[in-house]
């Protein structure tokens, strides 16, 4: 556990790099409370400009302080961030190849008591149709602080997934992490799990464990990088083992899973099995309210696990 | 404004309108309305207020223009050929494939476009990222966005019309090119944006109505939004869509036309 929240590190991070490159702005558009944001505003008050409720705004003034140079960091809830905002995002950052990092907070079942209004699980989906576009989450504070330097330092747009509370740390200090690369948990035989983000990330390690306790030995990869794809990494892992889980807080129709099966598809056909929203709309509820209402569960992980595992054998 | 600058300003517009007209003919299809209604717009700010250097497209401290209603990119393609930001023949590639010069604004792709524009409603939001920038990097110049009467329908210009006083970005001078139409017909019947004036004065801006088609209004205005202290400006334009192009002015169905380059050659030499 790490003694502060991720949006501490979010901020404290961006302070830190706000420190050494005067490029670095802060855009917010009414959610700097809730975002944590206030430390760098603080800090850097001619660098931070928050829109009020207003995000298509905040999306545009982002792509034009890039345009003049400087390196946007701009955040709000990712439903407002990947639904809202998309033609801006798409068309004033993206085509207009810009340097806006957008930060979409509360991801998937992490919005909570916000609920189904609230509660992104298309906006990987979304992102992922933007040609070029970075799109990532970190899975505990550790990751976050070693991957936003290197998306600010990116020359491009980025879409990083934000869990805003949580203290959750399974990496070391040491550990290297590089955006566009999965880096393996565990190291497994007969089955692969990859998972992508704050909330899935510890439920496979915990699901591997179940599973090593019935001798099924799993290869666990935080992904937390979706797009580029670590192509290579999940085509050497489904050689190996022959069977991969993907687990994501987010709708299965378009996220990791879709990118993993049309990469399997394509490249090396194997069985592959989806812990992840089917087809369904947000509700309120406490996050494990939420998580056990769409199967984003260890267990899940686990059953699933066993189904792919009888496909393989099969 | 002197007799000699007026006429030479008025040299010019004709040569833009003439080279914008030549080449959407050449091509025989086009947004030759709203072209042909900021022509004189584009021929002031060019040629006598920005402080621009065409052989040094991204020149640090340079004012920049964003073209919001930017299927009017056409003009502003003659008007930067014009100046010398690349050569004049470029203009009979437009919209050919691998060509520099789209239908809609791309920085990108041609020197002296300042933000890519054309998913209407999103210019003014870039334009004060723009001014944002260069307050912070304390270059002290202006930033000049056009957004069309149509395109005023969309809410985002009004999110970036509260923004833009609450920054106090005063070096950012706005127009409205109000030629009273849009695609589907005339802006009071579609989706009326009336009374512009009251509306952007109550958002906080400084406000002129000018005619867009004449110089010393223009000049004036312009001067005067550049001394403002602390508020950004909106010029409001009264325009005629398709202004001096003969087969296309004031015509409902000018708005991207189909046209031969018999009639762009009739329409030139009308000009006189």
């Amino acid at each position: 556990m790490s003694d502060k929240d991720m949006r501490e590190v979010y901020t404290d991070t961006l302070i830190e790099l706000a420190e050494s490159n005067d490029k670095i702005c802060l855009m917010e558009a009414d959610l700097m409370r809730a975002t944590g944001t206030n430390p760098f505003k603080e800090k850097f008050p001619e660098r931070t400009f928050n829109v009020g409720v207003a995000e298509a705004n905040m999306v545009g003034v982002a792509s034009g302080l890039s345009a003049g140079g400087k390196i946007p960091f701009a955040a709000t809830f990712g439903c407002f961030a990947a639904r809202r905002t998309f033609d801006q995002f798409f068309i004033s950052a993206n085509y207009a190849q810009q340097n806006v990092k957008l930060v979409g907070t509360d991801p998937g079942v992490s919005a909570g008591f916000n609920g189904g209004t609230h509660m992104p699980f298309e906006d990987i989906g979304l992102m992922r149709t933007i040609p070029k576009l970075v799109i990532f989450e970190a899975s505990d504070t550790v990751s976050l602080k070693k991957l936003l330097p290197q998306a600010a330092e990116h020359k491009g747009s980025t879409y990083m997934r934000l869990q805003r509370k949580g203290k959750n740390t399974h990496y070391s200090e040491s550990d290297e992490i590089i955006l566009g690369k999965g880096n393996v948990l565990k190291e497994g035989s007969d089955v692969t799990i990859i998972a992508t983000g704050y909330v899935m990330v510890p439920e496979a390690i915990a699901a591997a464990e179940i599973l090593s306790e019935e001798g099924i030995n799993a290869t666990v990869i935080d992904m937390h990088t979706i797009k580029p794809l670590d192509k290579d990494l999940i085509l050497k892992y489904a050689e190996k083992t022959g069977a991969l889980v993907v687990c994501e807080n987010h709708q299965k129709s378009c996220g990791l899973f879709a990118a993993v099966s049309e990469l399997l598809a394509e490249e090396r056909p194997t069985p592959v099995q989806a812990v992840a929203v089917e087809d369904l709309f947000g509700q309120v509820g406490t996050p494990a309210f939420l998580q056990g209402a769409y199967g984003l569960t260890k267990e899940n992980i686990v059953e699933k696990t066993k189904i792919v595992l009888e496909r393989k054998n099969g | 404004m002197l007799n000699d600058d007026l006429k030479d300003l008025e040299k010019k517009a004709k040569e833009i309108r003439i080279k914008t007209i030549d080449a959407i003919g050449f091509l025989g299809v086009g947004h030759i309305g709203g072209a042909m209604s900021i022509v004189e717009l584009l021929t002031i700010l060019y040629y006598s207020k920005m402080h621009i250097d065409p052989k040094i497209p991204k020149m640090e401290d340079r004012d920049k223009l964003v073209l919001s209603k930017g299927h009017a990119g056409p003009a502003l393609y003659s008007t930067l050929a014009q100046k010398g930001f690349f050569p004049v023949e470029w203009l009979h590639t437009l919209n050919q494939g691998g060509t520099k010069l789209p239908s809609h604004c791309d920085m990108n792709m041609t020197p002296g476009i300042d933000m890519t524009t054309g998913s209407l409603g999103q210019g003014l939001s870039s334009a004060i990222g723009l001014a944002l920038a260069m307050r912070i990097d304390k270059i002290d110049r202006n930033v000049f966005a056009i957004i069309g009467d149509g395109e005023s329908q969309e809410g985002q210009n009004w999110e970036a019309a509260m923004a833009a006083p609450q920054f106090k970005l005063n070096k950012l001078i706005a127009f409205t090119d109000y030629n009273k139409m849009q695609i589907d017909g005339y802006t009071c019947d579609i989706m009326p944006i009336d009374d512009l004036v009251e509306k952007w004065s109550a958002f906080g801006w400084s406000t002129y109505r000018v005619n867009g088609h004449n110089f010393a209004e223009l000049d004036k205005a312009i001067d005067d939004a550049r001394k403002s202290k602390d508020k950004p400006s909106m010029i409001i334009m009264d325009t005629i869509k398709g202004k001096g192009c003969s087969f296309a002015e004031g015509q409902l169905t000018n708005h991207n036309m189909v046209f031969t380059y018999e009639q762009a050659k009739e329409a030139i030499a009308a000009l006189g």
